[in-house]
Protein backbone atom coordinates (compact mmCIF):
# COMPACT_ATOMS: atom_id res chain seq x y z
CA UNK A 1 0.00 0.00 0.00
CA UNK A 2 1.06 3.21 -0.41
CA UNK A 3 1.99 5.58 2.39
CA UNK A 4 1.03 8.76 0.63
CA UNK A 5 -2.34 8.66 -2.06
CA UNK A 6 -2.58 11.52 -3.76
CA UNK A 7 -6.59 11.78 -5.57
CA UNK A 8 -7.34 14.18 -7.86
CA UNK A 9 -5.51 17.40 -6.08
CA UNK A 10 -6.86 20.45 -7.82
CA UNK A 11 -6.37 24.36 -7.15
CA UNK A 12 -6.40 27.36 -9.27
CA UNK A 13 -5.92 30.78 -8.70
CA UNK A 14 -8.33 33.40 -10.29
CA UNK A 15 -8.14 31.83 -13.48
CA UNK A 16 -5.09 29.82 -13.63
CA UNK A 17 -5.36 26.14 -12.87
CA UNK A 18 -1.91 26.03 -11.08
CA UNK A 19 -2.43 22.24 -9.81
CA UNK A 20 -5.41 20.81 -12.42
CA UNK A 21 -5.93 16.81 -11.49
CA UNK A 22 -2.76 15.40 -10.05
CA UNK A 23 -2.85 11.66 -8.78
CA UNK A 24 0.21 9.99 -7.31
CA UNK A 25 1.02 7.18 -5.26
CA UNK A 26 3.66 7.39 -2.89
CA UNK A 27 5.21 4.59 -2.01
CA UNK A 28 7.00 3.50 1.54
CA UNK A 29 10.69 3.82 1.58
CA UNK A 30 11.09 5.24 -1.95
CA UNK A 31 12.75 8.63 -2.94
CA UNK A 32 10.13 10.51 -5.72
CA UNK A 33 11.54 13.42 -7.74
CA UNK A 34 9.15 16.17 -8.95
CA UNK A 35 10.26 17.68 -11.82
CA UNK A 36 9.00 20.36 -14.69
CA UNK A 37 9.28 24.02 -15.79
CA UNK A 38 9.24 26.84 -13.35
CA UNK A 39 5.26 27.64 -12.47
CA UNK A 40 4.45 24.33 -13.24
CA UNK A 41 2.82 23.79 -9.78
CA UNK A 42 5.14 21.80 -8.39
CA UNK A 43 5.51 24.08 -4.86
CA UNK A 44 2.07 24.65 -5.28
CA UNK A 45 1.46 20.73 -5.06
CA UNK A 46 3.63 20.17 -2.41
CA UNK A 47 1.89 23.21 -0.21
CA UNK A 48 -1.78 21.44 -0.56
CA UNK A 49 0.13 17.83 1.20
CA UNK A 50 1.56 20.09 3.51
CA UNK A 51 -1.65 22.09 4.46
CA UNK A 52 -0.34 25.71 3.81
CA UNK A 53 -2.86 25.87 0.99
CA UNK A 54 -6.19 24.26 0.78
CA UNK A 55 -7.06 22.62 -2.70
CA UNK A 56 -10.27 23.09 -4.74
CA UNK A 57 -10.46 19.56 -4.82
CA UNK A 58 -9.35 16.18 -4.58
CA UNK A 59 -7.64 13.74 -1.55
CA UNK A 60 -4.51 12.89 0.24
CA UNK A 61 -4.12 10.27 2.56
CA UNK A 62 -1.30 9.50 4.90
CA UNK A 63 -1.45 5.98 5.94
CA UNK A 64 -5.50 5.28 5.21
CA UNK A 65 -5.62 8.94 7.09
CA UNK A 66 -7.37 11.66 5.49
CA UNK A 67 -4.68 15.41 5.67
CA UNK A 68 -7.07 17.92 3.29
CA UNK A 69 -8.35 20.17 5.77
CA UNK A 70 -5.43 20.00 8.59
CA UNK A 71 -3.17 22.71 9.89
CA UNK A 72 -0.22 22.80 8.34
CA UNK A 73 1.29 21.59 12.60
CA UNK A 74 -0.79 18.80 12.41
CA UNK A 75 -0.09 17.30 9.78
CA UNK A 76 3.91 17.87 10.58
CA UNK A 77 3.03 16.20 13.55
CA UNK A 78 1.85 13.08 12.07
CA UNK A 79 5.32 12.72 10.35
CA UNK A 80 5.41 14.76 7.36
CA UNK A 81 8.40 17.04 6.94
CA UNK A 82 9.10 19.71 4.78
CA UNK A 83 12.04 22.13 3.83
CA UNK A 84 11.21 25.19 1.95
CA UNK A 85 12.49 25.92 -1.42
CA UNK A 86 13.42 29.89 0.36
CA UNK A 87 15.30 28.48 3.59
CA UNK A 88 13.66 29.66 6.73
CA UNK A 89 15.50 29.30 9.22
CA UNK A 90 15.18 31.30 12.62
CA UNK A 91 17.38 34.33 11.69
CA UNK A 92 17.83 35.62 15.41
CA UNK A 93 18.68 32.01 16.77
CA UNK A 94 22.04 30.08 16.79
CA UNK A 95 22.04 27.10 14.48
CA UNK A 96 21.42 24.69 17.37
CA UNK A 97 18.70 26.34 18.90
CA UNK A 98 16.50 26.47 15.56
CA UNK A 99 17.17 22.21 15.89
CA UNK A 100 15.57 22.82 19.15
CA UNK A 101 12.08 24.11 17.95
CA UNK A 102 11.16 20.92 16.07
CA UNK A 103 12.82 19.23 19.03
CA UNK A 104 10.01 20.62 21.45
CA UNK A 105 7.31 19.53 19.19
CA UNK A 106 4.26 17.28 20.11
CA UNK A 107 5.67 14.68 17.58
CA UNK A 108 9.23 14.65 19.73
CA UNK A 109 8.05 15.32 22.45
CA UNK A 110 5.52 12.07 22.77
CA UNK A 111 8.55 9.85 21.68
CA UNK A 112 10.76 10.92 23.74
CA UNK A 113 8.82 10.98 27.05
CA UNK A 114 8.03 14.71 26.96
CA UNK A 115 8.94 17.83 29.03
CA UNK A 116 11.23 20.83 28.03
CA UNK A 117 14.68 18.93 29.74
CA UNK A 118 18.07 19.73 28.43
CA UNK A 119 18.00 19.72 24.53
CA UNK A 120 21.25 21.03 23.56
CA UNK A 121 22.90 17.59 23.12
CA UNK A 122 20.39 15.97 20.69
CA UNK A 123 20.30 19.35 18.91
CA UNK A 124 24.02 19.10 18.59
CA UNK A 125 24.13 15.48 17.10
CA UNK A 126 21.90 16.47 14.28
CA UNK A 127 23.85 18.72 13.30
CA UNK A 128 26.50 16.75 13.16
CA UNK A 129 24.63 14.17 11.07
CA UNK A 130 23.90 16.61 8.23
CA UNK A 131 27.45 18.18 8.30
CA UNK A 132 27.82 20.89 11.04
CA UNK A 133 31.13 20.34 12.05
CA UNK A 134 31.22 19.41 15.50
CA UNK A 135 33.95 21.40 17.72
CA UNK A 136 33.85 24.34 15.45
CA UNK A 137 31.68 27.06 16.19
CA UNK A 138 29.22 26.35 13.48
CA UNK A 139 26.39 24.91 15.01
CA UNK A 140 26.65 28.21 17.83
CA UNK A 141 26.58 30.70 15.03
CA UNK A 142 23.51 32.73 14.90
CA UNK A 143 21.70 31.99 11.51
CA UNK A 144 21.59 34.88 9.94
CA UNK A 145 25.68 34.99 9.60
CA UNK A 146 25.57 31.02 8.19
CA UNK A 147 26.49 30.75 4.31
CA UNK A 148 23.40 29.43 2.19
CA UNK A 149 24.85 26.01 1.88
CA UNK A 150 24.57 25.25 5.54
CA UNK A 151 21.27 27.19 5.96
CA UNK A 152 20.11 24.15 3.76
CA UNK A 153 21.60 21.47 5.40
CA UNK A 154 19.43 23.51 8.58
CA UNK A 155 16.49 23.14 7.10
CA UNK A 156 17.31 18.82 6.59
CA UNK A 157 18.30 18.69 9.98
CA UNK A 158 14.76 19.93 11.33
CA UNK A 159 13.65 17.35 9.56
CA UNK A 160 15.55 14.91 10.99
CA UNK A 161 14.67 16.16 14.46
CA UNK A 162 10.60 15.70 13.45
CA UNK A 163 11.50 12.20 12.70
CA UNK A 164 9.49 12.50 9.53
CA UNK A 165 8.74 9.73 8.01
CA UNK A 166 8.06 11.25 4.34
CA UNK A 167 10.43 14.09 3.85
CA UNK A 168 9.54 16.58 1.40
CA UNK A 169 12.22 18.70 -0.01
CA UNK A 170 11.82 21.53 -1.99
CA UNK A 171 14.47 22.38 -4.65
CA UNK A 172 16.91 21.35 -1.70
CA UNK A 173 19.65 21.70 -4.17
CA UNK A 174 19.38 25.28 -5.59
CA UNK A 175 21.69 27.46 -4.82
CA UNK A 176 24.31 24.93 -4.04
CA UNK A 177 27.73 24.02 -5.91
CA UNK A 178 28.28 20.78 -7.17
CA UNK A 179 30.16 19.99 -4.21
CA UNK A 180 27.99 20.82 -1.80
CA UNK A 181 25.58 19.03 -3.67
CA UNK A 182 27.91 15.59 -3.75
CA UNK A 183 27.86 15.85 -0.03
CA UNK A 184 24.36 16.49 0.97
CA UNK A 185 23.54 13.51 -1.27
CA UNK A 186 24.63 10.65 1.04
CA UNK A 187 22.56 12.08 3.98
CA UNK A 188 19.64 11.82 1.62
CA UNK A 189 20.64 8.43 0.85
CA UNK A 190 21.13 7.31 4.46
CA UNK A 191 17.85 8.76 5.18
CA UNK A 192 16.73 6.39 2.73
CA UNK A 193 18.49 3.09 4.19
CA UNK A 194 16.70 4.36 7.59
CA UNK A 195 13.34 3.43 5.87
CA UNK A 196 11.86 7.30 5.04
CA UNK A 197 9.97 8.12 1.98
CA UNK A 198 11.34 11.14 0.21
CA UNK A 199 9.71 13.53 -2.07
CA UNK A 200 12.33 16.21 -3.76
CA UNK A 201 11.23 18.75 -6.36
CA UNK A 202 14.68 19.61 -8.15
CA UNK A 203 15.90 21.19 -11.02
CA UNK A 204 19.43 19.58 -10.51
CA UNK A 205 18.21 16.66 -12.61
CA UNK A 206 21.53 14.74 -12.93
CA UNK A 207 21.59 14.45 -9.71
CA UNK A 208 18.09 13.73 -8.95
CA UNK A 209 18.22 10.74 -11.06
CA UNK A 210 20.80 9.07 -9.59
CA UNK A 211 18.70 8.68 -6.37
CA UNK A 212 15.20 8.72 -7.41
CA UNK A 213 13.19 5.42 -7.58
CA UNK A 214 10.46 7.21 -9.30
CA UNK A 215 9.66 11.19 -10.89
CA UNK A 216 6.95 12.81 -12.43
CA UNK A 217 6.80 15.44 -14.83
CA UNK A 218 4.74 18.75 -13.96
CA UNK A 219 3.55 21.27 -16.92
CA UNK A 220 1.02 23.83 -16.57
CA UNK A 221 -0.18 22.05 -13.46
CA UNK A 222 -0.68 18.80 -14.98
CA UNK A 223 0.97 15.70 -14.42
CA UNK A 224 2.21 14.99 -17.79
CA UNK A 225 4.31 11.48 -17.41
CA UNK A 226 4.92 9.75 -14.35
CA UNK A 227 8.12 6.70 -14.67
CA UNK A 228 11.19 5.51 -13.66
CA UNK A 229 14.28 8.10 -14.01
CA UNK A 230 15.49 6.14 -17.22
CA UNK A 231 11.86 6.14 -18.73
CA UNK A 232 11.52 9.77 -18.35
CA UNK A 233 14.85 10.86 -19.81
CA UNK A 234 13.71 9.09 -22.66
CA UNK A 235 10.22 10.25 -22.98
CA UNK A 236 9.74 12.55 -26.19
CA UNK A 237 6.55 14.68 -24.68
CA UNK A 238 9.13 15.41 -21.48
CA UNK A 239 12.21 16.51 -23.69
CA UNK A 240 9.69 18.91 -25.42
CA UNK A 241 7.69 20.26 -22.53
CA UNK A 242 10.66 20.71 -20.22
CA UNK A 243 14.16 19.24 -20.95
CA UNK A 244 14.51 21.31 -24.18
CA UNK A 245 17.41 19.85 -24.90
CA UNK A 246 19.24 16.22 -24.17
CA UNK A 247 20.94 15.79 -20.75
CA UNK B 1 23.32 70.95 9.92
CA UNK B 2 23.20 68.02 12.35
CA UNK B 3 24.38 65.31 9.94
CA UNK B 4 27.65 67.49 9.40
CA UNK B 5 27.98 67.64 12.70
CA UNK B 6 28.13 64.61 12.88
CA UNK B 7 30.39 63.85 9.85
CA UNK B 8 33.15 66.06 11.51
CA UNK B 9 32.47 64.42 14.72
CA UNK B 10 33.48 61.01 12.57
CA UNK B 11 36.48 62.69 10.79
CA UNK B 12 38.23 63.52 14.05
CA UNK B 13 37.65 60.59 15.69
CA UNK B 14 39.31 58.74 12.43
CA UNK B 15 41.64 61.11 12.57
CA UNK B 16 43.06 60.36 15.89
CA UNK B 17 43.04 56.65 15.32
CA UNK B 18 46.06 57.32 13.42
CA UNK B 19 48.35 57.19 16.42
CA UNK B 20 46.24 54.36 18.05
CA UNK B 21 46.11 50.85 17.77
CA UNK B 22 43.55 48.32 18.88
CA UNK B 23 44.30 46.07 22.01
CA UNK B 24 41.99 43.05 23.62
CA UNK B 25 40.28 43.58 26.33
CA UNK B 26 40.19 40.45 29.02
CA UNK B 27 36.71 41.09 30.12
CA UNK B 28 37.25 37.26 32.02
CA UNK B 29 34.97 35.69 30.13
CA UNK B 30 36.74 33.65 27.42
CA UNK B 31 34.41 30.85 27.03
CA UNK B 32 31.49 32.52 25.87
CA UNK B 33 29.03 31.33 23.22
CA UNK B 34 25.74 32.91 22.57
CA UNK B 35 24.43 31.76 25.34
CA UNK B 36 26.58 29.85 27.42
CA UNK B 37 28.31 31.22 30.24
CA UNK B 38 31.09 29.86 32.26
CA UNK B 39 31.68 31.39 35.58
CA UNK B 40 34.38 30.11 37.46
CA UNK B 41 35.52 33.73 38.90
CA UNK B 42 34.95 36.73 41.15
CA UNK B 43 35.63 38.59 38.37
CA UNK B 44 33.39 36.79 35.94
CA UNK B 45 30.91 36.76 38.72
CA UNK B 46 31.28 40.25 39.18
CA UNK B 47 31.37 41.42 35.38
CA UNK B 48 27.76 39.67 34.84
CA UNK B 49 26.16 41.45 37.98
CA UNK B 50 27.08 44.81 37.77
CA UNK B 51 24.66 45.85 35.21
CA UNK B 52 22.28 43.90 36.63
CA UNK B 53 23.04 45.13 40.63
CA UNK B 54 23.55 48.52 39.81
CA UNK B 55 20.31 50.11 37.95
CA UNK B 56 18.54 48.07 41.27
CA UNK B 57 20.42 49.60 43.49
CA UNK B 58 20.14 53.31 41.87
CA UNK B 59 16.48 53.07 41.41
CA UNK B 60 16.11 51.95 45.25
CA UNK B 61 18.18 54.74 46.47
CA UNK B 62 16.70 57.33 44.37
CA UNK B 63 13.52 56.41 45.53
CA UNK B 64 14.40 56.48 48.65
CA UNK B 65 15.58 60.01 49.22
CA UNK B 66 13.19 61.67 46.84
CA UNK B 67 10.68 64.46 47.31
CA UNK B 68 7.33 62.85 47.54
CA UNK B 69 6.45 65.02 43.97
CA UNK B 70 9.71 62.65 41.85
CA UNK B 71 8.67 59.70 43.98
CA UNK B 72 5.30 59.70 41.66
CA UNK B 73 6.85 60.30 38.54
CA UNK B 74 9.12 57.01 39.96
CA UNK B 75 5.82 54.96 39.83
CA UNK B 76 4.43 56.46 36.71
CA UNK B 77 8.06 55.69 34.98
CA UNK B 78 7.74 52.08 36.55
CA UNK B 79 4.22 51.87 35.01
CA UNK B 80 5.57 52.71 31.24
CA UNK B 81 8.47 50.82 32.07
CA UNK B 82 6.19 47.74 32.55
CA UNK B 83 3.82 48.68 29.51
CA UNK B 84 7.39 49.18 27.27
CA UNK B 85 8.73 45.36 28.41
CA UNK B 86 5.29 43.55 27.72
CA UNK B 87 5.29 45.59 24.44
CA UNK B 88 8.59 44.63 23.85
CA UNK B 89 8.06 41.12 25.12
CA UNK B 90 4.43 40.81 22.34
CA UNK B 91 7.20 42.26 19.58
CA UNK B 92 9.52 39.51 20.39
CA UNK B 93 6.51 36.92 19.50
CA UNK B 94 5.86 38.74 16.31
CA UNK B 95 2.71 40.05 17.47
CA UNK B 96 2.76 44.40 16.58
CA UNK B 97 1.02 45.45 19.38
CA UNK B 98 -0.56 49.28 19.46
CA UNK B 99 -2.58 48.71 21.95
CA UNK B 100 -1.35 48.11 25.77
CA UNK B 101 -3.92 50.76 26.80
CA UNK B 102 -6.41 47.78 25.97
CA UNK B 103 -4.90 45.75 28.58
CA UNK B 104 -4.23 48.63 31.12
CA UNK B 105 -7.93 49.36 30.61
CA UNK B 106 -9.31 46.20 31.30
CA UNK B 107 -6.81 45.80 34.04
CA UNK B 108 -7.68 49.18 35.86
CA UNK B 109 -11.95 48.81 35.02
CA UNK B 110 -11.52 45.43 36.08
CA UNK B 111 -9.95 46.65 39.92
CA UNK B 112 -11.64 50.00 40.07
CA UNK B 113 -15.39 47.85 39.97
CA UNK B 114 -13.94 45.17 42.36
CA UNK B 115 -12.90 47.35 44.85
CA UNK B 116 -16.19 50.18 44.28
CA UNK B 117 -19.04 47.96 44.02
CA UNK B 118 -18.03 44.83 46.42
CA UNK B 119 -15.28 47.30 48.50
CA UNK B 120 -12.51 44.35 47.99
CA UNK B 121 -8.74 45.72 49.49
CA UNK B 122 -5.92 46.41 47.07
CA UNK B 123 -4.18 43.47 47.77
CA UNK B 124 -7.26 40.96 46.25
CA UNK B 125 -8.33 43.69 43.70
CA UNK B 126 -4.30 43.87 41.50
CA UNK B 127 -4.37 40.21 41.43
CA UNK B 128 -7.70 39.73 40.43
CA UNK B 129 -7.56 41.73 38.05
CA UNK B 130 -3.97 40.89 36.71
CA UNK B 131 -5.42 37.85 36.07
CA UNK B 132 -8.31 38.41 34.50
CA UNK B 133 -7.31 41.24 32.87
CA UNK B 134 -4.66 38.92 31.30
CA UNK B 135 -7.74 36.53 30.62
CA UNK B 136 -10.15 38.83 29.17
CA UNK B 137 -7.93 40.67 26.77
CA UNK B 138 -6.43 37.03 25.61
CA UNK B 139 -9.89 35.96 24.65
CA UNK B 140 -10.94 39.13 23.17
CA UNK B 141 -8.21 39.13 20.94
CA UNK B 142 -7.85 35.56 19.92
CA UNK B 143 -10.14 36.05 16.97
CA UNK B 144 -7.37 37.73 15.48
CA UNK B 145 -4.36 36.13 16.39
CA UNK B 146 -4.11 34.61 13.13
CA UNK B 147 -3.64 38.06 11.77
CA UNK B 148 0.33 39.20 11.63
CA UNK B 149 1.66 42.15 11.91
CA UNK B 150 0.15 45.47 10.57
CA UNK B 151 -3.58 43.68 10.69
CA UNK B 152 -3.17 42.76 13.94
CA UNK B 153 -1.90 45.74 14.89
CA UNK B 154 -4.60 48.02 13.92
CA UNK B 155 -7.44 45.68 15.70
CA UNK B 156 -5.32 45.87 18.64
CA UNK B 157 -5.73 49.72 18.40
CA UNK B 158 -9.01 49.92 17.60
CA UNK B 159 -10.07 47.79 20.33
CA UNK B 160 -9.54 50.17 23.25
CA UNK B 161 -10.98 53.03 21.08
CA UNK B 162 -14.41 50.95 20.89
CA UNK B 163 -14.39 50.27 24.83
CA UNK B 164 -13.73 54.11 25.70
CA UNK B 165 -16.88 55.03 23.08
CA UNK B 166 -19.14 52.58 24.34
CA UNK B 167 -18.62 52.90 28.13
CA UNK B 168 -19.19 56.93 27.07
CA UNK B 169 -22.39 56.20 25.06
CA UNK B 170 -23.78 53.33 27.54
CA UNK B 171 -22.78 55.23 30.88
CA UNK B 172 -21.99 52.08 32.42
CA UNK B 173 -19.29 51.74 35.36
CA UNK B 174 -19.51 55.69 35.83
CA UNK B 175 -19.56 56.54 32.13
CA UNK B 176 -17.83 59.93 31.26
CA UNK B 177 -17.15 60.63 35.24
CA UNK B 178 -15.15 57.19 35.91
CA UNK B 179 -15.53 55.64 38.93
CA UNK B 180 -13.64 57.61 41.73
CA UNK B 181 -12.99 57.46 45.47
CA UNK B 182 -11.32 54.33 45.31
CA UNK B 183 -9.49 53.28 48.64
CA UNK B 184 -5.59 54.38 48.38
CA UNK B 185 -2.77 52.66 49.24
CA UNK B 186 -1.62 52.67 52.95
CA UNK B 187 1.37 54.82 51.93
CA UNK B 188 3.91 55.92 49.44
CA UNK B 189 6.19 53.96 50.51
CA UNK B 190 4.04 50.49 50.06
CA UNK B 191 3.07 51.86 46.71
CA UNK B 192 7.17 52.30 45.94
CA UNK B 193 7.93 48.72 47.01
CA UNK B 194 5.14 47.03 45.36
CA UNK B 195 5.55 48.98 41.41
CA UNK B 196 9.25 48.55 41.65
CA UNK B 197 8.96 44.74 42.79
CA UNK B 198 6.98 44.33 40.13
CA UNK B 199 8.71 45.72 37.46
CA UNK B 200 12.36 44.33 38.09
CA UNK B 201 10.55 40.60 38.95
CA UNK B 202 8.81 41.57 35.39
CA UNK B 203 11.75 42.08 33.73
CA UNK B 204 14.23 39.23 34.65
CA UNK B 205 11.42 36.71 34.77
CA UNK B 206 10.79 37.99 31.29
CA UNK B 207 14.46 37.62 29.94
CA UNK B 208 14.92 34.25 31.66
CA UNK B 209 11.66 32.65 29.69
CA UNK B 210 12.41 34.17 26.51
CA UNK B 211 16.03 32.40 26.49
CA UNK B 212 14.83 29.20 27.83
CA UNK B 213 13.65 26.52 25.25
CA UNK B 214 10.30 27.05 25.82
CA UNK B 215 10.67 30.94 25.38
CA UNK B 216 12.69 29.90 22.04
CA UNK B 217 9.38 29.51 20.34
CA UNK B 218 8.63 32.48 20.83
CA UNK B 219 11.27 34.35 19.42
CA UNK B 220 11.30 31.35 16.47
CA UNK B 221 7.50 32.77 15.40
CA UNK B 222 8.29 36.07 14.99
CA UNK B 223 11.59 35.01 13.04
CA UNK B 224 9.67 32.81 10.37
CA UNK B 225 5.92 31.62 11.49
CA UNK B 226 5.91 29.09 8.19
CA UNK B 227 9.15 27.41 9.24
CA UNK B 228 7.75 27.38 13.08
CA UNK B 229 4.48 25.78 11.44
CA UNK B 230 6.45 23.41 9.55
CA UNK B 231 8.37 22.49 12.56
CA UNK B 232 5.30 20.91 14.39
CA UNK B 233 4.34 24.08 16.78
CA UNK B 234 0.86 25.22 16.97
CA UNK B 235 1.54 28.56 17.09
CA UNK B 236 -1.56 30.57 17.48
CA UNK B 237 -1.27 28.41 20.91
CA UNK B 238 1.83 29.81 21.97
CA UNK B 239 0.92 33.35 20.54
CA UNK B 240 -1.91 33.04 22.78
CA UNK B 241 0.05 32.22 25.55
CA UNK B 242 2.37 35.41 25.11
CA UNK B 243 -0.33 37.32 24.94
CA UNK B 244 -2.08 36.33 27.94
CA UNK B 245 1.54 36.68 29.43
CA UNK B 246 1.84 40.63 27.85
CA UNK B 247 -1.53 41.86 28.51
CA UNK B 248 -1.45 40.38 32.83
CA UNK B 249 1.41 42.77 32.64
CA UNK B 250 -0.04 45.81 31.17
CA UNK B 251 -3.82 44.67 33.85
CA UNK B 252 -1.11 44.53 36.49
CA UNK B 253 -0.39 48.15 35.64
CA UNK B 254 -3.71 49.20 35.28
CA UNK B 255 -4.83 47.96 38.72
CA UNK B 256 -2.07 49.43 40.17
CA UNK B 257 -2.49 52.99 38.50
CA UNK B 258 -6.16 52.40 39.50
CA UNK B 259 -5.10 52.41 43.36
CA UNK B 260 -2.66 54.76 43.07
CA UNK B 261 -4.71 57.41 41.78
CA UNK B 262 -7.72 56.42 42.96
CA UNK B 263 -9.71 57.05 39.91
CA UNK B 264 -10.93 54.42 36.63
CA UNK B 265 -12.43 56.10 33.86
CA UNK B 266 -12.15 56.56 29.96
CA UNK B 267 -9.19 58.26 29.82
CA UNK B 268 -7.16 54.71 31.13
CA UNK B 269 -7.80 53.40 27.02
CA UNK B 270 -6.22 56.48 25.55
CA UNK B 271 -3.41 56.02 23.08
CA UNK B 272 -1.36 57.53 25.56
CA UNK B 273 -1.11 54.00 27.28
CA UNK B 274 -0.03 52.47 24.08
CA UNK B 275 1.90 55.15 22.43
CA UNK B 276 4.89 55.66 24.92
CA UNK B 277 5.67 52.38 25.65
CA UNK B 278 6.30 52.13 21.95
CA UNK B 279 8.41 55.37 22.00
CA UNK B 280 10.47 54.02 25.61
CA UNK B 281 11.17 50.80 22.89
CA UNK B 282 12.47 52.48 20.01
CA UNK B 283 14.87 55.03 21.87
CA UNK B 284 15.87 52.43 24.99
CA UNK B 285 16.27 49.36 22.17
CA UNK B 286 14.22 46.87 20.46
CA UNK B 287 14.22 43.03 21.59
CA UNK B 288 15.81 43.35 24.74
CA UNK B 289 13.78 43.91 27.27
CA UNK B 290 15.81 45.83 29.53
CA UNK B 291 16.15 48.64 26.37
CA UNK B 292 12.61 49.46 26.96
CA UNK B 293 12.67 49.72 30.36
CA UNK B 294 15.24 52.27 30.00
CA UNK B 295 13.45 54.08 27.60
CA UNK B 296 10.70 54.35 29.86
CA UNK B 297 13.15 55.88 32.25
CA UNK B 298 14.65 58.64 30.16
CA UNK B 299 10.66 59.23 28.87
CA UNK B 300 8.74 59.73 31.35
CA UNK B 301 11.08 61.52 33.43
CA UNK B 302 11.70 63.89 30.89
CA UNK B 303 8.41 64.69 30.21
CA UNK B 304 8.22 66.05 33.60
CA UNK B 305 11.31 68.29 33.60
CA UNK B 306 9.62 69.65 30.04
CA UNK B 307 6.89 70.88 32.46
CA UNK B 308 8.32 74.16 32.95
CA UNK B 309 8.01 74.89 29.31
CA UNK B 310 4.34 74.80 28.67
CA UNK B 311 2.85 74.66 25.70
CA UNK B 312 6.94 74.25 23.97
CA UNK B 313 6.93 70.98 26.34
CA UNK B 314 6.39 68.97 23.44
CA UNK B 315 8.34 70.52 20.94
CA UNK B 316 11.43 70.02 23.48
CA UNK B 317 10.20 66.67 24.36
CA UNK B 318 10.24 65.44 20.21
CA UNK B 319 13.32 67.26 19.61
CA UNK B 320 15.02 64.48 22.19
CA UNK B 321 12.98 61.99 20.78
CA UNK B 322 14.57 62.60 17.45
CA UNK B 323 17.82 63.35 18.61
CA UNK B 324 17.69 59.82 20.27
CA UNK B 325 16.67 58.14 17.01
CA UNK B 326 19.02 59.58 14.73
CA UNK B 327 22.60 59.11 17.28
CA UNK B 328 21.47 55.73 18.73
CA UNK B 329 19.52 54.14 16.05
CA UNK B 330 19.87 50.80 17.77
CA UNK B 331 18.47 52.19 20.89
CA UNK B 332 20.38 53.07 24.51
CA UNK B 333 20.54 49.72 25.72
CA UNK B 334 22.11 47.97 22.86
CA UNK B 335 24.85 50.74 22.44
CA UNK B 336 25.34 50.49 26.22
CA UNK B 337 25.46 46.97 26.41
CA UNK B 338 27.96 46.72 23.05
CA UNK B 339 30.35 49.09 24.87
CA UNK B 340 30.43 47.30 27.98
CA UNK B 341 31.00 43.90 26.41
CA UNK B 342 33.35 45.06 23.99
CA UNK B 343 36.68 43.27 23.63
CA UNK B 344 38.69 45.68 22.22
CA UNK B 345 39.89 48.99 22.79
CA UNK B 346 41.92 51.79 21.15
CA UNK B 347 44.98 52.52 22.87
CA UNK B 348 47.59 55.41 21.78
CA UNK B 349 50.84 54.11 20.44
CA UNK B 350 54.11 55.31 22.47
Amino acid sequence: MAILEIRNLTKSFGGIKAVDDVSVDVHENTLLGIIGPNGSGKTTFVNMITGFIRPDKGSVRFKGKELIGLTPYKITNMGIGRAFQMVKPFFHLPAFKNIIVPLSSDRVKATKGGGFGDKDAIALDILEEVGFERGSSVPYKTASVLPHGYLKRLELARLIALKAEVLILDELFSGLSIAEVTSIVPIIEKLLVEGKTIIMIEHRLKELFRIADNVIVFNFGKKIKEGKPKEILEDEEVKKAYLGVEV
Amino acid sequence: MVAAGLNLLIKKRDMAKENYRKERIDRCIKARSDDIYAISSKNEILYLLFPRVIPIAALGIIALISPLYWQKVIISACIFAMLAVSWDFLSSCGMLSLGQALFFGIGSYIAGILNHYLNLPFYITIPVATISGGLLSTILLLPVVRLRGIYFAMVTLILPLMLMRGIEATRIFGGNEGITGLSPFPNIWVELIIIITAMWVTLFALRRFISSDYGLIFVSIRDNDRATMASGINIYAFKAQALFIGSCICAFCGAFMTHSYMFTGIPVFTMEFSILPIAASAIGGIGSLAGPLLGAFVLVPLSEILREFGTLRVVFYGLVLVICVVALPEGIFHYLSRKYNEMERWVKIE
